[in-house]
């Protein structure tokens, strides 16, 4: 199963390779991972996808715990969730199939970010498996290049009072 | 506040957390400190032979002292050898503070003399570690360094000196608590799960406790005594636990796992309900996991939760220290429970089955008039110490003879690598205990091999006047590695024979110390007397059966109930 978890932890020299160590050390699986600040300048948001039963995430979740610099470990995808990741992928974009490609954008929510006379290099937006038909549809077309941020992800607020 | 420089903020952390001994070795990126030491004189520093030493000394210092143990080493090379050390006290849960020095922080990342990322290297065998960047952070570090090491599960906490920091001046500004709000290790145990645990043991028949390490460390040794007797419980435990409950008493069925006892693996192997007590089901106490007490519900008392449900599923959960939980735990029974009396004729069944397994096969070996049997040594051993020594352990055959045939009634006599297996641990480990506990006994048990690895320290024993007595079990062999290739390997001794074996006594006397050696079982008696009974450090040196085993075994990958025998 394909587990997102949300991390806070420590803005602490050593604090994200102390996790990833942890991960490689123990032979657990990381998919994607991504970091980046929060409001508050001593903390850090990390959200990491990775895969196993529900026996490992909770080993991974109290491995994550035990660290020191780990202040808070969620399992987001226990619940409603929203999450998005970004691509920019630059697509192979000539004459007969410069048409086809921005149709695809647009059918998809995709902006072009930039032009060439032979590529189109667009941002998409949106869960991972909207990224996974976005690449699988424009793969015939041939892309040339693809950086993705992976994943970031965060609980759904209830609807009711 | 105080102005200081780190250095001295270092030994006024030493002074203020109660430190009195440290072990270290030294050198340029650490020299300040030493020389800060130095003049001020208040802690004793024990220089060792190698860095490997100082770590293994602080650790059996701490072990048998419950204190942090200390180390203080420089850079590059002084720093890469603590790391086995650090990593057994880690796996080992002991408590311990190494200093390492650093490179200047202008040269940090340039490949610098003696340079080397030693926060890296020991990120996964640390419980946490820091480099220090600026002398502001340091009257911090420090403080969360001793609380980290010591609290919740306890481990070795390293802290990265850089030379330049050490001359920094700044405000010595000392915590007096700390507050680390990423960092809380869970005490008490939850009330509900306690009231959950004595329904199951009110319903077993064939009840057993399981008792690890963590009950040496949580000094729960009378709560859990107490339990045992209340329930009438068989006890069965890891090498870590032994001491941890008395192995004379009649309810102890002594080690379990791969070189158990018959009676205590049948036991677990037939077992309804385990109590485990800091114990963290190892895969040598497993044995086959599949095929671990089929029929058991589980009770898992740890204070880190990683430590349950890692291995087994477990029925009943209780995140806390084993002294508090077993203290609660007493509570309930004594409050609900039956009367003593009951427990007692609800559980002969289950105890007429468990004595007729001790009866069908005893710890025992066969005997022999000809040959010294190394079982034997440890037997003699323990009568002329009264069982009262501390004692501390090599890796290998010479480590499971002691946990067989010594018999340990009180925590912290057993220093032992248990969860790394660290060859070389215990001579150093053995003047870190003395170190601790001057007028005790202090003996090491080692073989031929393990001895070797860390024999320079013979050294530091005598410089500091320390008696330890060591007893090697010399076969010429890699004892244990060669009984695997005996059982598994079709006698194929691939580079377990030692060609060369030095003269132990004279190494002994190369030191300045004594050493004795028998050769002939009606010899071993005697000399293990005159050795106990020579002041200083002495060697015992024993010629034994040179293809003796270690029986009973389960082999790697077998349930426990397939145990090789006598
Ligand atoms: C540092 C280290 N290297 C290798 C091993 C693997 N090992 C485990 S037991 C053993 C043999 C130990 O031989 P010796 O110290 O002579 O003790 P004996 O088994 O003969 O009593 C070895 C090599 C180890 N545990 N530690």
């Amino acid at each position: 199963m394909r587990h997102t978890l949300s991390v806070l932890v420590e803005n602490n020299p050593g604090a994200l390779s102390r996790i990833a160590g942890l991960f490689s050390g123990r032979g657990f699986n990381i998919e994607s991972l991504c970091v980046a600040p929060t409001l508050d300048p001593s903390l850090s948001h990390l959200t990491l996808v990775t895969t196993g039963d529900d026996f490992i995430i909770e080993q991974i979740i109290k491995q994550l715990n035990r660290l020191i610099d780990v202040y808070k470990v969620v399992d987001v995808s226990e619940g409603e969730f929203v999450e998005r990741e970004m691509a920019l992928i630059k697509v192979k974009a000539e004459d007969e199939t410069r048409a086809e490609v921005l149709r695809m954008c647009d059918i998809f929510r995709c902006k072009v970010v930039d032009v060439s006379p032979k590529t189109y290099t667009i941002e998409v937006t949106g869960p991972e498996s909207k990224l996974k038909a976005v690449i699988e549809l424009l793969k015939p077309i041939g892309i040339k290049e693809i950086a993705r941020t992976g994943t970031i992800a965060m609980v759904r607020e209830k609807k009711t009072a | 506040m105080a102005k200081m420089t780190g250095k001295e903020m270092v030994v006024e952390a030493l002074k203020r957390e109660g430190v009195e001994v440290i072990f270290g070795f030294p050198g340029g990126a650490i020299i300040d400190v030493y020389d800060t030491l130095h003049k001020d004189g208040t802690i004793k520093h024990v220089l060792v032979r190698h860095e490997q030493g100082a770590t293994h000394a602080a650790d059996g210092y701490a072990r048998a002292s419950g204190k942090v143990g200390v180390c203080l080493v420089t850079s590059g090379p002084g720093a890469t050898n603590t790391v086995t050390g650090i990593a057994t006290a880690y796996m080992d849960s002991v408590p311990m503070v190494v200093f390492t020095g650093q490179v200047p922080t202008g040269l940090i990342g340039n490949d610098a003399f003696q340079e080397v990322d030693i926060v890296g290297i020991t990120r996964p065998c640390t419980k946490h570690n820091y480099l220090v960047k600026d002398v502001r952070d340091l009257p911090r570090i420090l403080k969360e360094a001793f609380y980290i090491a010591r609290s919740g599960r306890p481990g070795p906490v390293l802290i990265d000196l850089p030379k330049d920091v050490q001359n920094q001046v700044g405000e010595f500004d000392y915590p007096e608590k700390i507050k680390l709000r990423s960092y809380h290790p869970v005490i008490k145990p939850h009330t509900k799960q306690i009231e959950r645990a004595y329904k199951l043991i009110e319903q077993s028949k064939r009840p057993i406790l399981y008792v690890g390490g963590g009950v040496v460390i949580s000094e729960a040794h009378n709560e859990l005594r107490e339990l045992a007797e209340l329930i009438n419980a068989p006890v069965a435990m890891t090498l870590m636990g032994l001491g941890g409950f008395p192995g004379t008493h009649p309810q102890s069925l002594g080690m379990l796992g791969m070189h158990g006892t018959y009676a205590a693996n049948m036991t677990m192997a037939n077992t309804d309900l385990i109590i485990a007590v800091g114990a963290r089901f190892d895969d040598r106490v497993t044995g086959k996991i599949d095929a671990f007490a089929p029929m058991a519900k589980i009770i898992h008392i740890d204070i880190d939760p990683t430590s349950i449900q890692k291995n087994v599923k477990v029925d009943i959960p209780i995140v806390g220290d084993c002294k508090i939980a077993l203290q609660k735990l007493v509570e309930v029974v004594k409050k609900e429970g039956r009367p003593k009396e009951v427990w007692k004729e609800r559980l002969e069944p289950w105890w007429d089955q468990i004595k007729a397994w001790q009866e069908r096969h005893p710890l025992s070996y066969k005997k022999d008039d000809s040959v010294i049997k190394p079982q034997f040594v440890i037997e003699k051993l323990y009568e002329l110490t009264n069982g009262k020594a501390i004692i501390t352990t090599e890796v290998g055959q010479n480590q499971m003879w002691t946990a067989q045939f010594y018999k340990f009634d009180k925590p912290r006599t057993l220093l032992t690598s248990g969860g790394l297996g660290t060859m070389g641990y215990g001579f150093p480990a053995a003047i870190g205990a003395q170190m601790a506990f001057p007028d005790k006994l202090v003996v090491d048990v080692a073989g031929d091999g393990s001895i070797q690895m860390n024999i320079q320290e013979m050294a530091t024993a005598m410089e500091q006047k320390l008696p330890v007595k060591i007893v090697i079990l010399n076969n010429q062999f890699l004892g244990m590695v060669r009984q695997w290739q005996e059982l598994f390997y079709e006698r194929r001794y691939a580079a377990t024979e030692f060609e060369v074996v030095p003269d132990f006594v004279k190494l002994a006397e190369a030191y300045g110390a004594k050493g004795f050696r028998a050769t002939r079982p009606d010899e071993v008696e005697d000399t293990l007397r005159k050795g106990l009974e020579t002041e200083g450090l002495v060697i015992m040196e024993f010629a034994i059966a040179r293809e003796e085993g270690v029986f009973p075994m389960v082999p790697a990958g077998k349930a426990t109930t397939e145990m090789l025998l006598v």
